[in-house]
């Protein structure tokens, strides 16, 4: 079962780091340092804000955010290593995340990830598809344990997914 | 509810643990109370120089009317607490941890640095199960270089995190962290961030288990085949207590000595590395005096001899003494330079300081020499350049300082008190006297805040060396000064009888824990 | 309750009303349906008063730990230090899902009861702390506090009261440890999710080394209705056979059952009634097996312990099992029970944070032996390592997590061990093991 994706074949680490907190994000940054009395509280927010642009979380990502929030790297690494949403490598245009403990396993959730493996050519739990469309892995309780079996894709809450909906699901996804 | 009883000890908390009266402070922990009463309770992740965590679960202990087992390290005293460490339901939990952190232990003893003084092995051995019935695969990650002395080996880490609080809060470079969750966690650090402070090596030892390792001392030697013994590091005028660890009479590894006073329970790297000299085997190993034939080897008489009869005359006597002699020697060397009218003069190296954040007043000093408050209360006058002003028809008493000056002065009559002969210096001398070393002999030292702090002899010396204060006692004797003991504790009872600062200090007072001077002032010899 | 399914009428929806009503996300349909006249007059009320009201309904902990909540609230003194109200939206509880019905359907309740709890605690500052895949409730509840700064019903001078009170959205980002308290703190600070010993209590040092409370999402959402409308009143809406737990519980109700939602039921409601009728009972054609009541961290209930159980704090735990966090679980006879208390334990391990030994080292162990007995490759002497490993990972830890781990061991073997022993193969001696795998996941 996989915690996080996998890194892409022939994914480069130190691909060049566009920096983040310019411009609006770094008004945004500033706004949310006066929501907090240290600047340690807007580690979680400002990983989110450097995900949400760059699409993961790199190493000089995180370095990024270290200086701007006066932490070392390797003490910003080992926030990000602990959540289990950070992606720590790119992953496909559709991170697609199926909930498969108990309440959602007593309703058939296994088959609706192998569906998913099997529909998006993905073939294994956290691998990007060859089409960089889609990775595919298990997640542990979502919260919607009475629309069983409930699948996010990205920011997008998908409820009651069965194993004759995966394939109309993904073809309505670019 | 009635009002608690009054103290049995007003200011105080009394307990009972183990059995026995326990009288401690309050705030005081289980773990620090139970030592007041000889009882140790087993532990990994506590540390008394390190914030508390309270993870590593082995020192839960039982305490009566408490419904759960108490963590001892994260517990304070309570008016009338009765603690059990060693009743049914604590051994069986600490079993219990034992047999998790054996789980996916690989069975590396045979191979692991840390056999012989692993707690892992050492509690397991006392109260741990005799088998294993672990069927599973273990986890596996590969050992890691983390920059520094410092490798880490993430399959015996049982990730009690001393080593990441330690670089956190007391190093304050938060270069190590935990990473990942669950027993996919282990020590992590940055790529480009390693453990390059000065101070970093001292997760080596703060490890329980052999997870960090020091690269230096990696497959050097077996714990139990080092004999150690109580010392000072004479790398800088800190004056950290160590020991110094050696098989077969050759020093392998130099480990901090617990003083709360001067360095809790650290050391530098700068002061861990620098052992290999002690070890030198070219040594000065006989007395040698010069001939016609050059410089040869002479019977200790017939050299103490020959140097007093240089001394005896009207010549400029200059004494160059090394700042990292001990107090004995530098005592005993400006007796002799009183009864010569002799200069006393050294000359004190220096380099970068790094101090200890998280430690008051610890640091790396810039004084790179043990015993420099020592050389000045003995009058012994730090000149950047000693030898400047000795001409031809001057005598030079080079007492272990030959490596401290880059030329030496042609034309003048040199004795030589030293523990190597370079090539320069078999050109110059005329009388050579070998000493041991600091490792060699006992003695004490004086460190930068007026700490006198002894050291014990820790191998045999080569051949013919003899103690350096011996030897400066001799030649004093030999200028007409009277007798001098032969025995260390004795010189120092003698230096402190005479020397203000030093009065009342004795070996014994002294301990392994050294104690202050009286005041740092300007003593007469 | 509402959303998905009708409301049954033998429920009593107070926090639940709106569910389904997309007009009352709005803050002019919460002000509509009487929203914020509460906070309006809390903030006009002496805090120890809001409390004293609190104390008198009878109200405890919804999150799962049903502590009482102006108990709770009455450990926070003016005592001129900065205070500060953690409301606990983490939500992670296999099983739970009532939060997130009650944040994307009435996130003003929410709001409302949030201020009205700082105000009631002393506090100036708020942090809903959301877990981070609850993308749209973190949505509904970030709009609803944009329009509260809006209308002045927050910030500086909430309501024209005088006093400041400001809320402020936190986005978890995946750890069911942040639910607990103290490592809910700690991720709120920008740091690892690691459960923190106790004491000190939050009450004296919580979140930024402050005063703190943390209250449920549910809990404070109850809390406006009792204040609403009084303490009498909230005591009335439950079984008065049993004046411990008083008012309306949201049990999120999944799995193998005919109408899986939320149910919003008077404690003290009997549980036979509750399942077979209002739930529907099990999918046509199956019957019951066994039910966890309150998420996946209470012990596991036959159905027939089920039958005689009533539903509040007491009544469970007679039944042998907690209310928790009221997550009821269902399982029918065609479910593998060694499979799903396997999934389960590697939940748990998963999620475990790595302090502890016990829990970061028997979690993963648990987990793997129960996976080799669901493949056929147990022996009966792995059932005693079981529970001894799940002793050991009982009452010794930092959190609960870990004996969470061993709740379903223990209750599982206990009420279906010849499920266990039908998997294990009969004539074995040894067992293969399996693998080496350094990559293993």
């Amino acid at each position: 079962m996989s915690l996080h994706a996998m890194a892409p074949h022939g994914h480069d680490q130190h691909a060049d780091h566009r920096p983040v907190f310019t411009g609006a994000r770094r008004a945004e940054l500033d706004e949310l340092l006066t929501r907090y009395p240290t600047k340690m509280a807007a580690l979680l927010p400002a990983l989110w804000m450097l995900q949400q642009d760059r699409g993961w979380v790199s190493p000089d990502g995180m370095a990024e955010v270290a200086r701007e929030l006066d932490l070392t790297p390797a003490y910003v690494k080992g926030v990000v290593t602990f959540y289990t949403m950070y992606h720590q490598h790119p992953v496909g245009r559709h991170f697609v995340q199926v909930c498969t403990t108990t309440p959602c396993n007593v309703c058939g959730a296994e088959d609706v990830v192998n569906a998913f493996l099997r529909e998006t050519k993905c073939g294994e739990l956290g691998v990007t598809s060859p089409d960089g469309r889609f990775t595919v892995i298990e997640v542990e309780c979502l919260g919607a344990c009475g629309f069983a079996t409930p699948v996010m894709v990205n920011d997008a809450m998908i409820e009651c997914v069965s194993v004759d909906a995966v394939k109309d699901l993904l073809a309505g996804l670019d | 509810m009635t009002a608690p009883a009054a103290p049995a000890n007003p200011g105080m908390v009394t307990l009972t643990i183990e059995g026995r009266e326990v009288v401690v402070p309050p705030g005081t922990n289980l773990i620090e109370a139970a030592k007041t009463a000889g009882v140790l309770v087993p532990h990994y992740c506590y540390h008394p120089s390190l914030p508390v965590a309270g993870v590593c679960r082995m020192c839960l202990v039982e305490v009566e009317k408490f419904p759960k087992l108490a963590p001892a390290c994260a517990t304070s005293v309570g008016e009338g607490q009765v603690v059990h460490v060693h009743s049914e339901k604590a051994r069986e939990a600490r079993k219990g941890v034992l047999e998790f952190l054996l789980i996916n232990h690989p069975l590396d003893c045979p191979i692991c640095d840390q056999a012989g003084e692993c707690e892992l092995q050492d509690y397991t051995f006392a109260e741990g199960r005799k088998d294993s019935r672990y069927m599973e695969p273990k986890r596996f990650n590969p050992m890691e270089d983390f920059g520094g002395d410092v490798l880490y080996v993430p399959n015996r880490c049982i990730l009690c995190t001393r080593c990441v609080r330690f670089m956190d809060v007391v190093a304050q470079d938060p270069v190590l962290n935990v990473s990942e969750r669950g027993d996919r966690a282990y020590i992590g650090k940055f790529e480009g961030s390693d453990l390059t402070h000065e101070w970093a090596s001292n997760v080596v030892d703060l490890c329980p288990v052999g997870a960090l390792l020091s690269k230096d001392f990696l497959n050097k030697a077996r714990a139990w085949e080092l004999d150690r013994a109580a010392s000072i590091c004479p790398s800088c005028s800190q004056g950290c207590n160590v020991t110094l660890e050696l098989r077969d009479n050759v020093v392998v590894r130099i480990r901090p000595r617990p003083n709360m006073a001067v360095n809790q329970h650290f050391a530098c790297e700068t002061g861990r590395l620098n052992y290999r000299w002690i070890n030198r085997r070219d040594r000065l190993e006989y007395p040698q005096v010069r001939t016609a034939d050059g410089l040869v080897t002479a019977s200790w008489s017939d050299a103490i001899a020959k140097a007093a009869a240089l001394l005896t005359g009207t010549s400029r006597v200059t004494v160059l003494a090394s700042p990292s002699l001990s107090n004995e020697t530098l005592f005993l060397l400006g007796r002799l330079a009183t009864q010569l009218g002799a200069t006393t003069v050294t000359t004190v190296p220096r380099g970068h300081q790094a101090p200890l954040p998280g430690v008051p007043d610890l640091s790396l000093r810039a004084e790179r020499a043990a015993n420099h408050t020592g050389a000045a209360l003995f009058g012994f006058v730090d000149i950047e350049s000693p030898l400047a002003s000795l001409g031809p028809d001057d005598i030079l008493i080079l007492a272990d300082a030959a490596g401290l000056v880059a030329t030496l002065p042609a034309g003048s009559t040199i004795i030589v008190i030293g523990t190597v002969l370079d090539d320069a210096m078999r050109e110059l001398a005329d009388v050579a006297l070998p000493i041991c070393n600091f490792a060699e002999e006992e003695g004490t030292f004086t460190n930068l805040r007026g700490r006198v702090q002894r050291f014990l002899q820790a191998k045999a010396p080569p051949a013919q060396v003899r103690p350096s204060y011996r030897v400066a006692g001799d030649l004093a004797t030999a200028m007409g000064g009277g007798a001098f003991p032969a025995l260390a504790s004795d010189v120092f009872g003698v230096l402190a009888a005479h020397v203000p600062a030093f009065a009342g200090l004795s070996y014994r007072n002294l301990g392994l824990q050294g104690r202050p001077t009286a005041a740092p002032a300007e003593v007469t010899v | 309750m509402g959303y998905p399914h009708p409301s049954h009428p033998r429920e009593t929806p107070v926090l639940s009303k709106y569910f389904g009503d997309a007009a009352a996300r709005t803050l002019t349909g919460w002000q509509a349906r009487g929203g914020y006249e509460t906070l309006r007059e809390a903030l006009a009320t002496d805090p120890v008063e809001v409390q004293n009201v609190v104390k008198d309904s009878g109200l405890r902990g919804r999150g799962g730990a049903g502590f009482p909540t102006g108990v709770k609230w009455s450990f926070m003194k003016p005592d001129g230090k900065t205070h500060y109200l953690c409301i606990n939206a983490d939500e992670s509880e296999p099983g739970t899902f009532k939060d997130r019905e009650l944040m994307r359907w009435t996130p003003h309740q929410l709001v409302e009861g949030t201020a009205i709890a700082a105000h009631a605690i002393y506090a100036e500052t708020a942090y809903i702390y959301i877990r981070g895949e609850y993308t749209e409730p973190i949505a509904r509840v970030s709009e609803a506090v944009r329009e509260a700064y809006a209308a002045g019903i927050l910030g500086a001078n909430a309501m024209g009261s005088g006093k400041r009170v400001d809320v402020h959205v936190h986005k978890g980002a995946g750890a069911y440890i942040c639910g607990e308290e103290t490592a809910l703190m700690n991720s709120l600070e920008g740091r690892r999710g690691n459960p923190r010993i106790k004491p000190p209590f939050p009450a004296v040092a919580g979140l930024f080394a402050k005063p703190t409370t943390i209250n449920n999402v549910e809990t404070v959402c109850a809390a406006t209705h009792v204040l609403r409308n009084g303490a009498e009143w909230y005591k009335s809406l439950s079984n008065p056979a049993n004046p411990k737990s008083t008012g309306t519980k949201l049990f999120s109700v999944c799995g193998n059952v005919a109408r899986p939602g939320n149910y919003e039921v008077g404690m003290g409601f009997s549980m036979k009634e509750f399942l077979w009728d209002l739930c529907g009972g099990p999918p046509a054609g199956r019957t019951f097996k066994a039910i966890i009541p309150g998420g996946s961290s209470v012990p596991i209930l036959t159905p027939e312990e089920c039958e005689g159980a009533v539903m509040d704090y007491e009544g469970i735990q007679a039944a042998g099992s907690l209310l928790g966090s009221g997550g009821v679980i269902c399982f029918d006879d065609s479910q593998d029970m060694v499979r799903q208390i396997a999934r389960l334990a590697r939940f748990y391990a998963h999620e475990s944070c790595a302090q502890c030994t016990q829990c970061r080292e028997g979690t993963a162990w648990t987990t793997k032996i129960l996976e080799r007995i669901r493949d056929g490759q147990g022996t009966m002497k792995d059932l005693d390592t079981l529970l001894e490993i799940a002793d050991n990972m009982t009452g010794k830890t930092i959190c609960v997590l870990s004996d969470s781990c061993a709740t379903p061991v223990v209750s599982g073997l206990k009420k279906f061990r010849h499920e266990f022993e039908a998997r294990i193969p009969k004539n074995r001696s040894s067992v293969m093991i399996p693998a080496f795998s350094p990559a293993a996941a």
